[in-house]
């Protein structure tokens, strides 16, 4: 038998070392460096390989488009793991008993976060929104609902693309589509933090379907879909209107403020407060959890504020990556420094973290229209006051926040349109929003584009304070909000998911709710 | 028959287990505890918040033993578990009326020798 094999060995060896020399003069010669690859004939043209200027030109003109619909599709694609890296921030900093829930509500968020935007945010958000310059200049999103007041025309909201039908059947459509879903996904999911550990999930559930459809979209309308903050600087000469390069307000304001509502709303953790007010600590159970989601986060965002140009070919790129993580920087380091000098002389772990979420969140809107040395400042100045908000919201105004969802997001992301209203130093921006010239702040001679931006911060603050307070307080008349106080000091996952999320790790789950004296 | 219940810091366990191992101790449980005495607790922060944590972690060993070992046990602890620091522990010998072997049913001090 094994001289069979043998022989069949040998057989298959002589074959092996024969092929090459039965092959013929016809083989054609290979490329392993690469400079041979892609030539004329590549170019679609009547002629093979003589494509007419006109050929080659609409091909410099598809390939322009391909590259900055895959920009934006694979910023997308970063964006989106950024629900991981929430995931893990808040789950990290809230108690084990809970961590089933924390981890249900992160992740549901994501789905249904994404269906409410398809059935019907995208379109009252974009639905107006005119041509898609960056991708081939489509013109299908052409029908924004507006009123007009004092001569001028307020766009409120988008009527077209439901359900990404009808003209909303196109390629530039669909890629805008994704990259906008991911960034109300970001906003969707600040608010679990804010109030975690007391959320009866039928209550979270439907939020969730509520932020994609309504409570989002509107606002990012009146920023990003031509509505009437944009419009601030064609109709008021206030600037270049409400500008927000990559949603500081938008996204994150809106998630902050939400976060502050429902946190006031649902109302303390059991055991957070004293009898006179004083806070008691409850400690995260896995501080790992929240830097690594910290460090997904910081990483998802190289997609969030550069893709924001929806253009690979838009070189500024470069500026806007160096300038997010520059902020990121000086505001992680502002922050413990801060810490550890000036209030508790330790260096403590999760306010590095927030202390450098507060940072990317500060330079969301300006990141695009600041030089760096502003980057730095503007994440100095978001690493102090993330600490500070956090102090206040939890010592002075008595609302317990787990994660610190009102300080990063809310406090911040108003301070990042603030900062964008004094540092933009006018090299980029022509031609934003309609109107002519860069876009300039306070400190380089434009006032009026600082005043846009107050009025859009005080427009995100009645309208999503409003309409979440609407959407919170419908919620609970229907299906209530908070869990039984017996099921908040058990722990959440196994009276409200069914199943505890550490099976057969020891869990004192009584002694984790502080004694409020 | 005495019960020996000693009350260790959690990072003497292993110094000791390997001392009782050498005098030839016949067995042990051991048990991590949460307690004070006077050291009471200790101040930790979180968020720039302050709280007392008034439990610290330690480990109980028990040993039932006939009365001749207990004197060598407990000096052998006292010299391998002691830091001359407050929160080293103590040690406390509990009479045991009487002791069973499961697998043979022999009862008496030959049941934990």
């Amino acid at each position: 038998m094994s001289k069979k094999i043998s022989w069949l060995l040998i057989g298959f060896f002589l074959l092996s070392i024969a092929m090459p020399l039965i092959a013929k003069a016809a083989d054609i010669a290979p490329d392993p460096a690469g400079t041979s690859t892609g030539k004329a004939i590549d170019v679609p043209a009547a002629v093979a390989g003589s494509p007419t200027l006109e050929e080659l030109a609409a091909t410099a003109g598809h390939n322009r488009v391909a590259i900055n619909m895959m920009w934006t599709l694979i910023t997308g694609f970063l964006v989106m793991f950024m629900q991981a890296g929430f995931a893990m921030v808040e789950t990290g900093l809230t108690r084990a008993k809970n961590v089933a829930h924390t981890m249900a509500m992160n992740f549901m968020v994501y789905p249904l976060g994404m269906l409410g935007f398809y059935v019907c945010g995208f379109a009252f958000m974009f639905g107006g929104l005119g041509p898609i310059a960056t991708m081939g200049g489509f013109n299908g999103l052409n029908h924004e609902i507006s009123i007009t007041l004092m001569g001028k025309s307020f766009g409120l909201f988008g009527g077209k693309g439901f359900f990404l039908t009808g003209q909303g059947y196109d390629v530039a459509v669909f890629a805008l589509f994704l990259f906008q879903m991911v960034f109300m996904d970001t906003t969707a999911t600040i608010p679990t933090g804010a109030m975690a550990e007391r959320w009866k999930y039928i209550s979270f559930f439907i939020y969730a379907l509520c932020v994609g459809t309504v409570i989002y979209p509107i606002y990012g309308n009146w920023v990003w879909g031509g509505g009437w903050l944009a419009m601030l600087g064609q109709n008021f000469h206030l600037g270049h209107g409400h500008v927000d390069f990559a949603g500081s307000s938008v996204v994150h304001m809106t998630g902050g403020v939400i976060a502050l509502v429902g946190a006031w709303f649902i109302g303390p953790r059991i055991g957070k407060f004293n009898k006179d007010k004083s806070p008691n600590p409850i400690p995260g159970h896995n501080i790992p959890m929240a830097v690594i989601g910290t460090f997904i986060l910081a990483f998802g965002w190289f997609g969030f504020n550069p893709g924001s140009t929806l253009a690979g070919t838009d070189l500024r790129i470069a500026v806007v990556a160096v300038n997010t993580m520059l902020a990121s920087a000086t505001s992680a380091v502002v922050a413990t420094i801060w810490m550890w000098a000036v209030r508790t002389k330790k260096p403590d772990p999760s306010m590095m973290c927030n202390g450098l979420l507060a940072g990317l969140v500060a330079i969301t809107a300006p990141c695009a229209f600041v030089n760096s040395v502003s980057a730095c400042i503007i994440g100095i100045v978001s690493g102090v006051l993330v600490v500070e908000a956090v102090y206040f919201f939890e010592g002075v105004l008595k609302i317990d926040d787990p994660v610190g969802a009102i300080s990063v997001h809310g406090v911040n992301g108003a301070w990042g349109v603030l900062a964008l209203g004094l540092f933009a130093d006018g090299t980029y921006g022509d031609g934003w929003n309609g109107v002519a010239g860069t876009v300039k702040g306070l400190f380089y001679g434009d006032s009026s584009q600082f005043i846009a931006e107050c009025v859009g911060v005080l427009a995100n603050l009645v309208y999503i304070g409003l309409i979440s307070l609407i959407v919170f307080k419908l919620i609970d008349i229907f299906v209530g909000t908070r869990v039984a106080p017996e099921a908040e000091i058990e722990g959440l996952d196994v009276p409200e998911m069914g199943v505890p999320g550490y099976v057969g790790v020891k869990m004192d789950k009584f002694s984790e709710t502080p004694f409020s004296k | 028959m005495k019960m020996i219940q000693a009350i260790i810091r959690r990072e003497k366990l292993e110094a000791v287990k390997q001392a009782l191992d050498a005098i030839h101790c016949p067995g042990m449980m051991v048990w991590e505890i949460v307690g004070h005495g006077k050291q009471k607790g200790i101040t930790e922060q979180y968020r720039g918040r302050e709280f007392r944590v008034d439990f610290l972690p330690k480990t109980k060993i028990e040993i039932v033993v006939s009365d001749s070992k207990v004197k060598a046990i407990v000096d052998v602890i006292i010299k391998v578990a002691n830091t001359d620091k407050v929160g080293d522990g103590k040690i406390f010998i509990i009479p045991v009326e009487d002791a069973v072997r499961i697998r043979t049913g022999e009862k008496g001090e030959v049941a934990v020798s």
